[in-house]
């Protein structure tokens, strides 16, 4: 197994958010993490990627055979972790060019490696350029500063094509992309996938797995996973909404307190 | 204060015996006008916190010790200058030593005819006409005392002079290097002329082999002559011990341009006075600034842009790294007088606060008695940015790596200024040894 994610609780700000999350993920496979706003979706994307202002309370994360939890968020990216950031960051002054270059000697380096030089470097990039279809001049702009909300996007997928993960993690990389730009962020990803690594969509619409055709989908939905399925149930989401999630009658059983309220 | 004046009583007492080791230098003209700022000095009185343009520097740490004059003629060697130098630059480079003039260590590349590099006293003991127009003309010593001290000890210094219509290609380096065994004070004592239709780089660099203390007091006159285009790089890496205080004053003709870096590392306190002043139409005034601070340094940049006629835009950006219990000041006043309609001037200042401990006071100060000009300012104190740190993170970037990234971006939009690659080279190079 690649990823196994046990009773997971994470807070923040002493608000717990995760309230025991499940999941296991094999080389491989693909799934994609669905739900409402606010059920957690983007908290169990950055718990991963480890950030630090997420408190986890309990539980444990198994990333080959290591403790992930343990890890700083650098040493999971040096492990093979990528996280496409839904808000990818603008950083005025650094250039793209400049930050995949440390970062892919950074990774290099923790794994022993020689630093790649400039020619073997700019041959790496110039051939991942071409999946997400960015031009050269993109490699001298600063980082995210200044891009359209499709560029940004396309900039996360160039990013994992060049570090080439094991485990690559896509926090809602579709919203707000329109068609064109939604099939090249597809169509990269899916030149990403293989038989020993593995994805976690993290969406919340059914229309970006008509290009990425998950194994697994599952819904989060207020700190849990309540309910996980193929990929006909992205279908059923889309079709029937999150309402049916919601309702009571679907909510799992546990401890938790029910919160009486007067009418 | 008995400190204070013990130290002002020095500089009074021993000015005759100053007087006598000028020699051939004493010329009527200049000898005058050391004599009157002298005459002023012994009126004028350090300042203190009280005076609102000393309000946040301290100086009173300057008046512990009693510097004296140098005149140890110490020798030091090309290995020592060398590590001052820009790799692979073309370029005139003059040498100070102690405040002298080291005609040992400058070397002068072929310059276009009529182009003067060199020493002051060497022109003040030749009557050099330029220099008995020009200097202590713009910096008026009536009213700041550390001037009236530097014009009246006049010494040495570095002169250039750009006749009319020639453009010196490569940059003129000024190395003022102190290496004392003694407390001393240094005062150089600058003027550069760039007459109509000139141009010239000139950078006044102020270092040390040493972490010693020392007080430099340095005063730079400017003058941009109609059409004239003068860019001027000062990088500060004075000893962490020493005192610099200086005073540059630029005067702008018409459609002249004049750029200026400040670069500063050094000096336990670093007080720098930059004016521009534009006296005619069509002008423009560039004032960028980076400083890197630590432990208890002071860092104090004051700068006037003095709108005088139509038509001019000034911009200026200051930066600042502050790091431990490091303070810093901005005091960035523009006047734009009644006439000068059409004034673009934009001020920046942006500070980067790396302990809690450390502190910046800024202040824009406009005064604008025109109605037609475009006016800006704008001041932030931060941190570094955890958000672009956690995302660098993410992508394999350690902490320091990724720290060291953030700084350079941070400095970046300064250090982009500089059109000259070895010079930007050598200061990137600086800002990775202080932050790996």
């Amino acid at each position: 197994m690649l990823l196994e994610v046990k009773n997971l609780h994470a807070s923040i700000e002493g608000n717990e958010i995760l309230k025991g999350i499940n999941l296991n993920v094999n080389p491989g496979e693909v799934h994609a993490i669905m739900g409402p706003n606010g059920s957690g979706k983007s908290t169990l994307a950055q718990v991963l990627a480890g950030r630090e202002e997420y408190e986890v309370t309990e539980g444990e994360v198994i990333y080959e055979g290591k403790n992930l939890l343990e890890l700083s968020p650098e040493d999971r990216a040096r492990e093979g972790i990528f996280l496409a950031f839904q808000y990818p960051v603008e950083i005025p002054g650094v250039s793209n060019v400049n930050l995949l270059k440390t970062a892919v000697n950074e990774i290099r380096k923790y794994h022993g490696e020689e630093e790649l030089d400039a020619f073997e470097f700019l041959t790496l990039i110039k051939e991942k350029m071409k999946i997400v279809e960015l031009d050269e001049s993109f490699l001298k702009r600063a980082v995210n500063e200044g891009f359209s909300g499709g560029e940004k996007k396309r900039n996360e997928i160039f990013q994992m094509a060049v570090l080439d993960p094991k485990l690559a993690i896509l926090d809602e990389t579709d919203s707000g992309l329109d068609i064109d730009a939604l099939k090249i962020v597809a169509n990269g990803v899916n030149k990403l996938k293989s038989k020993d690594k593995a994805i976690i969509l993290v969406t919340h619409y059914q229309r970006l797995l008509n290009y990425i055709v998950p194994d697994f989908v599952h819904v989060l939905y207020n700190g849990r996973i309540v309910k996980s399925g193929g990929k006909e149930l992205a279908l059923e989401l889309e079709e029937k909404g999150y309402d049916w999630i919601k309702a009571p009658s679907n909510s799992p059983k546990g401890g938790e307190k029910k919160v009486v309220t007067s009418n | 204060m008995e400190k204070t004046l013990e130290f002002k009583e020095w500089f009074i007492k021993n000015f005759s015996e100053f007087e006598r080791n000028l020699n051939g230098e004493k010329t009527p003209g200049v000898h005058k006008l050391r004599k009157d700022a002298l005459t002023k000095f012994k009126e004028l009185s350090f300042p203190t916190l009280k005076d609102e343009d000393w309000k946040y520097t301290n100086i009173s740490p300057l008046f512990k010790y009693n510097f004296s004059l140098d005149s140890s003629g110490k020798e030091i060697s090309s290995e020592v200058i060398s590590r001052f130098l820009f790799d692979e630059m073309e370029h005139s480079l003059i040498v100070f030593i102690n405040g002298r003039f080291s005609k040992q260590h400058t070397k002068l590349l072929n310059l276009p005819e009529g182009v003067i590099v060199g020493s002051i006293a060497d022109a003040i003991k030749e009557k050099n006409p330029i220099v008995e127009k020009h200097l202590g003309r713009y910096a008026d010593h009536s009213n700041q005392i550390f001037t009236a001290l530097s014009t009246a000890y006049t010494r040495d210094g570095a002169f250039v002079y750009v006749p009319e219509g020639k453009v010196v290609d490569e940059p003129v380096h000024i190395i003022f290097l102190t290496s004392a065994d003694e407390q001393i004070i240094t005062q150089p004592r600058n003027l550069f002329v760039a007459d109509k239709n000139s141009q010239v780089t000139i950078i006044e660099h102020y270092v040390t082999d040493d972490e010693k203390i020392y007080f430099t007091n340095s005063v730079t006159e400017v003058v941009a002559e109609e059409n004239a285009i003068v860019n001027h790089i000062k990088l500060q890496e004075e000893s962490k011990a020493a005192f610099h205080i200086a005073r540059t004053e630029i005067d702008q003709e018409r459609n002249s341009n004049f750029s200026s870096l400040l670069f500063s590392t050094g000096a336990a306190i670093a007080r720098n006075d930059i004016n521009s002043r534009f006296n005619d139409e069509g002008s423009e005034a560039t004032l960028n600034g980076l400083f890197i601070i630590e432990d208890e340094q002071l860092f104090d940049v004051h700068t006037l842009i003095d709108h005088a006629k139509p038509n001019c835009n000034s911009h200026e950006h200051y930066k600042g790294i502050l790091d431990d219990k490091s303070r810093g000041v901005f005091n960035g006043k523009v006047l734009v007088r009644q006439d000068a309609q059409k004034t673009n001037a934009f001020q920046q200042n942006n500070n980067l606060l790396l302990s809690n401990n450390a502190l910046v006071n800024t202040k824009p100060q406009l005064e604008i008695f025109a109605d037609d000009v475009k006016c800006s300012h704008g001041a932030t104190i931060g941190q570094l940015d955890d958000e672009a740190k956690f995302y660098l993170k993410t992508r394999g970037i350690g902490e320091e790596a990724a720290r060291s990234i953030l700084l350079h971006a941070f400095a970046s939009d300064v250090l982009k200024f500089i059109k000259i690659k070895q010079v930007r080279d050598y200061l990137e190079e600086i800002i990775s040894k202080r932050f790996n």
